[in-house]
C-alpha cells in the first residue's frame, strides 16, 4: 500500500491527489478512511461523508473480489468547477472487465458472492459515475460528488 | 486486526462493533456470535453499532444473516445506535434490513429485549 502524489503533469490545474494501490481487504479500509478525510477536509457533511465513504467501500472491495489477483489503485482529488467543490474518486483495475456495464448497473445483478446492490447503490449515492470497462482489460470507475 | 468482543450481560450478549472492521473481523464475528450463543444459551444479542460511521453492502448483509441466524438458534437481536447519516446511506444503498429489530440505543435496547424475554417465558408457561 503506497501513497504519492501524481505528477504534477496530472493535476497540473488541480489540488495534488492521492492514491492508493488496493490489494486486500485492509486496503478497502483503508481506502474507506481517506475517502472520509479527503471529504471531511473538503467541509462535506456528515451524511455526504458516509455516502463518499460507502461508495469507495463498494468500488474498492469489487476490485478485491473480482479483479484479477484483487490489485487496483484508487485515486481521490478535489475538483473546483461550476458546480463549486466537488471529490472525485477513480477506481481502476486491470481485471476480467464487466461484459455488459448496463446489465451490471441493475439492481440485484451480481456475477458474484454479493447481493448485486454494489454498482447501482453507489450510483444512487453519488452525484456522478461513469464506468469504462473492456473485456479482458479492466474497468475503471470514476465517482463524484459535488458539495451543497 | 481489529475484534469485537462478546460481553454476556445477565441473559444478553453484547457486541459492540467498531468503525474499520475489515471483512474478516465480521465474518469472524458472525462465527462467534453463533458459538458464544451455544455455549451460553442465551435468547438475546444487542449489537451496538453506535461508533460505526460507514455500514456498505457487505456489513448490511451480515448484520441482516447474523439477526437470521440467532432466530434459528433460538435467539432474539435487537440492533442499535445506528447513526442518522449511516441509516440514510443504507436506504440509498437499497439496504433497508427489514427482518433485523432496531433500536435508537443501548438502553432502549436492552429494554425492548427484556420486554420480548419476558413475554418469551409467559409463552413458555
Amino acid at each position: 500500500m503506497t501513497w504519492a502524489e501524481c505528477s504534477p503533469a496530472v493535476t497540473a490545474a488541480s489540488a495534488p491527489e492521492e492514491q492508493l494501490e488496493i490489494s486486500g481487504e485492509a486496503d478497502i479500509v483503508a481506502a474507506r478512511q481517506h475517502a472520509r478525510e479527503a471529504a471531511r477536509a473538503l467541509g462535506f457533511g456528515a451524511v455526504d461523508q458516509s455516502r463518499i465513504t460507502t461508495a469507495v467501500s463498494e468500488l474498492t472491495r469489487n476490485v478485491v473480489r473480482y479483479a484479477d489477483g484483487g490489485h487496483g489503485r484508487v485515486c481521490i482529488r478535489q475538483l473546483s468547477g461550476p458546480r463549486g467543490v466537488g471529490l472525485e474518486v477513480v477506481v481502476s483495475d486491470t481485471g476480467p472487465g464487466i461484459a455488459d456495464v448496463e446489465e451490471a448497473m441493475r439492481a440485484g445483478f451480481t456475477s458474484g458472492s454479493g447481493l448485486g446492490l454494489g454498482l447501482p447503490g453507489t450510483r444512487r449515492l453519488m452525484d456522478e459515475m461513469d464506468i469504462e470497462s473492456a473485456v479482458g482489460r479492466g474497468t475503471t470507475i470514476r465517482i463524484c460528488k459535488w458539495r451543497r | 486486526m481489529a475484534r469485537v468482543p462478546i460481553v454476556r450481560v445477565g441473559a444478553t450478549l453484547i457486541a459492540t462493533v467498531q468503525d474499520e472492521l475489515c471483512d474478516s473481523d465480521v465474518m469472524l464475528l458472525q462465527e462467534e456470535l453463533s458459538a458464544t450463543l451455544e455455549r451460553t444459551g442465551v435468547h438475546a444479542v444487542l449489537l451496538d453499532l453506535t461508533t460505526v460511521q460507514t455500514v456498505d453492502s457487505f456489513l448490511g448483509r451480515l448484520l441482516n444473516d447474523v439477526a437470521a441466524e440467532m432466530r434459528l438458534l433460538g435467539a432474539q437481536t435487537v440492533i442499535v445506535g445506528i447513526q442518522p447519516a449511516v441509516a440514510i446511506t443504507l436506504v440509498e444503498l437499497g439496504l433497508n434490513l427489514k427482518g433485523v429489530t432496531t433500536a435508537l440505543d443501548v438502553d432502549k435496547g436492552m429494554r425492548l429485549l427484556q420486554h420480548s424475554l419476558r413475554v418469551h417465558d409467559l409463552g413458555r408457561m
